[in-house]
């Protein structure tokens, strides 16, 4: 085992620091302290130049003009970017290590795709630019709906929406307008628990009334609750699969042919479709709606928070209802661009409408076209089943030490759950994550899916090699050794981060959500 | 396979310890009758970095890039100089391929930036808090269309005509599954916005007054009497701004009287894009409104040594935690584009952003002064800031397309923006901003001035 503390070197320092001295800056070498931009920036400063010029004989902004001052603060172009360069330092990325988090897909960032997507062609062209004049950028539309299409064996893509749950609430609409079509209210959607938390928001955002479906003791929809409670009321369920438990949902066509037995449609949640894509067709399975974070499955960098992109595919039944702008394939087997102009040639005029101003994601679809290219057949098909071999190698060498609680349900996908079962009284799956910390990794999902108590959703992606599985696998059993055997200093941790714990309650009961001049 | 590290050797290996014979055998659960055993069709197999890069550039090259051409296209997107540092810094991997900071010890880079956003965008719009950013200006809009209705507990929505249509249109798409109840209207394409009209439309079901500023025809007026109305009759007035950088130059949607203050924030740091990604944001004037604000918000508090620290917080409001009781749509953000737009303002400041904005102005008042001496042009806009729209006396979708053909991107059209509606056919919004030279502008007029003889 390749533990970095397989030597049994232990640091020197105390984590309180007893014997270190203290540093005049609060500087500890490398890891550098960095006050605000309001605290070092001034009115006057800026990091920009521009050209003379002569401000017209008449102002025209209509007696607005700006009177007071808007209070913001300037740095020159190197404090700029010192400023940002150490506050990068204090993040975590995919780029310093493995990043374990379930449901999530941290996965290596090509940089071709980064490039690709500042190509000025794609990155300075204008969404309402004639359409003579961005011809390649509507062929990177159709070409990459046209490998979504073919790769979840659907009809239609709508690639508007803006992140998953956009494409959720699309996905639901695209339902909720072809019941509203053929004139059947429906009221109810089901949600199994082990879907997304999103899922159920998505479809009381929509206006449905969510009705839970429990989950089968090894994890899985339990398809016996879930048909006897379908009926005329019921106008879809919303599935994750593989599920947040990290299973393949083996009943999926089952389940779907009683949905739409009962006049139902089929919603599927594709946050994880990363863990089958080029091995199954959601299509095949019954599928008539499902999203696609092309962040997760086709390697957008996550950016600390976004943006994501979230194009959802549809089955004939429900492509005449996509928003617009929308991809569509004809009989020819070509895929068009449709917008409001010429939504009737293509037989799309039921779109309820636009979810967002212009045409969605276009820097995510090139990333996601160039990842596409660059694996082809031969390679999508081996992410998805390195991807499972690696979830299954740690799921297999933790399980003796850690409650698996789906182990004896067959393999995993993509990810591999844990839970907190079995440690010792104040220690829980929280001090595990922060004791990964100090091993210098980002900890799992925790406290997620919500059917497992304490639990901790672990996704390796495809990656990481085995060497570097090899490492965190060392590295958690080292942290849930310690968790086992008690050892309570796992509450202070993390002691080697940037800060330790924070104080979370503070900045909830007295929100200081911006930077106030204190006067001192 | 040059992302896929692990080699035939480790698979092996690794099958053994798992306990399968195959990768097969890991893929049990999925029913025979659903696996794809071929490859899948039409995709060729896995290519280098060369042939790819050789594909993309061929697509890109089929583009019109706006900075090769003269370039006048706005409507809602707007192309400023982006400073080299900006794409610099987002391109550091510790930001950009950084996960959402839920885990805050590890993501203080993350927080503290986005500390300093909300910061920056509450004091650009004149408002308490702003949020963490969202997906764009269009469903941002929408968001502070259902937190009205769920502070006034009502449901009839008032849209102002010289709201950007795309907006509008999201707006309705939502409605139409919320039941909201939407007044609006299309704009009157004359100097002045028809504040009389929109007023008459407020009464005592309405939850709130939707009004663009500056306007889609890029008209700059005072919000405060439609704020006064608003108000005196209990509905919010929410003001949607397309073009922060404006906002440099004019007084701020807070300041005259906003209660939710929306807007697209792609023109700083964050560029053109062919639509996206783009960067939502959301401001409220009132603080004891926080708590009914969508998406993430960061703020400060100590670690348990004491030192200052940023974490995420009210995220009770969340939609993975409320679930179905949920108030918004939101889940992630822009976070990098937050990050773009932050870095580009701090390289600004506030002498900087007043400077651009004078700047835009100046070009953009030499541009109607010029175009206006077309003939067969008039210049309908008393006010405006760096875009204004002209009537050219025939339909302006054809021709932008004629000129387009010539090698100017000439405006955006009102054909395009209200298909079918014939009142409107022969407006073009026209766009100048700082990256828009003396010489575009001549190009242009002098283009005009032969297809318009």
């Amino acid at each position: 085992m390749n533990a970095p503390n397989a030597s049994g070197w232990k640091p020197e320092m105390t984590p309180d620091d007893g014997g270190a001295p203290a540093t005049s800056t609060g500087n500890r070498a490398l890891m550098l302290e960095e006050p605000l931009i309001f605290e070092i920036g001034q009115a006057e400063t800026t990091g920009v130049d521009f050209p003379a010029f002569d401000p017209p004989a008449t102002s025209r902004l209509g007696g607005l003009g700006r009177t007071s001052p808007i209070g913001l603060v300037g740095l020159s172009e190197p404090q700029t970017v010192r400023h940002y360069t150490r506050l990068s330092r204090q993040n975590y990325a995919i780029d310093l290590g493995l990043f374990p988090l379930g449901s999530c897909t941290m996965k290596h960032n090509p940089r071709l795709n980064e490039k690709m997507a500042r190509l000025p062609g794609f990155a300075d062209i204008h969404p309402m630019q004639p359409a003579s004049t961005v011809q390649g950028a509507l062929e990177v539309m159709n070409e990459l709906a046209h490998w979504l299409i073919e790769l979840t064996g659907m009809h239609g893509v709508a690639m508007s929406p803006k992140a998953g749950a956009h494409g959720e609430l699309c996905g639901i609409l695209c339902i909720r307008a072809a019941l509203e079509a053929r004139g059947d209210a429906r009221e109810v959607v089901l949600v199994p628990e082990s879907a997304h938390g999103t899922n159920p928001a998505t479809a009381a955002f929509a206006g449905y009334r969510v009705e839970d479906i429990p989950a089968t003791p090894e994890g899985r929809v339990d398809v016996a609750a879930l048909k006897a409670r379908l009926g005329p009321d019921v106008a879809a369920v919303m599935i994750t699969n593989p599920n947040t438990c990290g299973l393949f949902e083996r009943d999926f066509r089952e389940i779907a042919d009683a949905v739409h037995a009962a006049g139902g449609f089929v919603y599927c949640d594709g946050a994880n479709f990363n863990a089958i894509v080029g091995k199954v067709r959601p299509g095949d399975l019954g599928v008539d709606a499902m999203h696609i974070n092309l962040h997760k499955t086709f390697s957008t960098p996550h950016g600390g928070g976004g943006p994501g992109s979230g194009p959802v595919v549809l089955s004939e039944a429900l492509s005449p209802f996509g928003p617009l702008p929308f991809t569509a394939r004809t009989a020819d087997g070509v895929v068009h661009l449709v917008e409001e102009d010429n939504a009737a040639e293509y037989d799309h005029v039921q779109a309820f409408g636009r979810m967002t101003a212009f045409h969605g994601q276009m820097g995510m679809f090139t990333r996601a076209l160039t990842y596409i290219l660059s694996h082809g057949a031969d390679g999508l098909k081996q992410v998805a089943e390195d991807a499972v071999l690696n979830a299954n190698y740690v799921l297999r060498s933790l399980e003796d030490l850690l409650e698996a609680p789906f182990a004896a349900s067959g393999p995993c996908m993509h990810e591999a759950l844990f839970s907190d079962n079995g440690l010792p009284d104040g220690l829980s799956t929280l001090d595990i994550a922060k004791g990964l910390i100090d091993e210098g990794y980002h900890p799992m999902t925790v406290y997620f899916p919500l059917v497992v108590h304490g639990a901790m959703l672990v996704e390796p992606t495809e990656t990481e090699s085995k060497a570097s599985l090899d490492q965190f696998i060392g590295a958690f059993r080292h942290v849930a050794e310690r968790a086992r055997a008690g050892d309570m200093a796992l509450k202070q941790a993390p002691v080697y981060a940037p800060r330790r714990r924070l104080d979370e309650t503070q900045a909830a009961r007295k929100p200081v959500l911006a930077w106030q001049d204190r006067g001192d | 396979m040059r992302y896929l590290p692990l080699t035939d050797t480790d698979r092996s290996a690794m099958l053994a310890r798992v306990g399968a014979a195959t990768i097969d055998d890991l893929f049990v659960d999925v029913p025979e009758a659903a696996r794809l055993d071929g490859p899948i069709r039409g995709l060729p197999m896995h290519a280098s970095e060369m042939a790819v890069e050789r594909h993309m550039t061929r697509l890109a090259a089929k583009n019109m890039a706006a900075g090769s051409v003269p370039f006048f296209l706005g409507a809602g997107a707007y192309r400023h100089h982006v400073p080299a540092t900006v794409d610099h810094i987002i391109q550091r991997g510790e930001f950009l391929t950084a996960y959402t900071p839920y885990q805050p010890e590890i993501a203080q880079g993350t927080l503290q930036m986005l500390f300093e956003f909300q910061t920056q965008v509450a004091r650009l719009y004149g408002c308490a808090v702003a949020n963490a950013s969202m997906y764009d200006g269009s469903t941002a809009c929408w968001e502070a269309v259902s937190m009205a209705a769920r502070i006034t507990r009502r449901k009839r929505v008032v849209l102002s005509g010289a709201l950007h249509p795309h907006y509008a249109e999201v707006v309705r798409t939502m409605a139409k599954f919320t039941e909201d109840e939407i007044a609006d209207a299309l704009p009157t394409v004359q100097p002045e916005p028809d504040h009389a009209g929109l007023i008459g439309r407020i009464d005592e079901t309405t939850s709130c007054v939707v009004v663009q500023y500056p306007d889609i025809l890029g008209r700059i007026s005072n919000l405060a009497e439609i704020a006064e109305a608003a108000h005196a009759r209990g509905a919010l007035l929410i003001v949607v701004n397309t073009e922060p950088v404006a906002l440099g130059a004019i007084q701020s949607p807070g300041e005259l009287g906003a209660d939710i203050v929306v807007g697209e924030g792609q023109s700083l740091g964050v560029g053109l894009q062919f639509g996206g990604p783009y960067l939502g944001l959301f401001a409220v004037r009132d603080p004891k409104h926080v708590r009914q604000m969508p998406g993430r918000l960061c703020g400060e508090t100590v670690d348990a040594t004491g030192k200052r620290g940023f974490v995420l917080t009210l995220s009770t409001r969340e939609q993975h935690i409320r679930r179905e009781k949920a108030t918004s749509n939101i889940c992630t953000n822009s976070g990098l584009c937050a990050l773009a737009f932050s870095v580009h303002m701090t390289l600004l400041g506030e002498a900087g952003l007043r400077q651009l904005a004078a700047l835009n102005h100046a070009r953009a008042c030499h541009a109607a002064d010029r175009l206006a001496q077309v003939p067969g042009v008039t210049l309908v806009n008393q006010t405006f800031f760096n875009e204004f729209t002209l009537k050219v006396g025939r339909n302006g979708r054809e021709l932008v397309r004629e000129l387009a053909d010539r090698g100017i991107l000439a405006g955006v059209s009102l054909a395009r923006l209200y298909p079918g509606v014939a009142n409107l056919d022969d407006g073009l919004l026209v766009a100048v901003t700082e990256t828009t030279t003396p010489e575009d502008i001549e190009t242009l007029a002098s283009a005009l001035e032969e297809l318009l003889a």
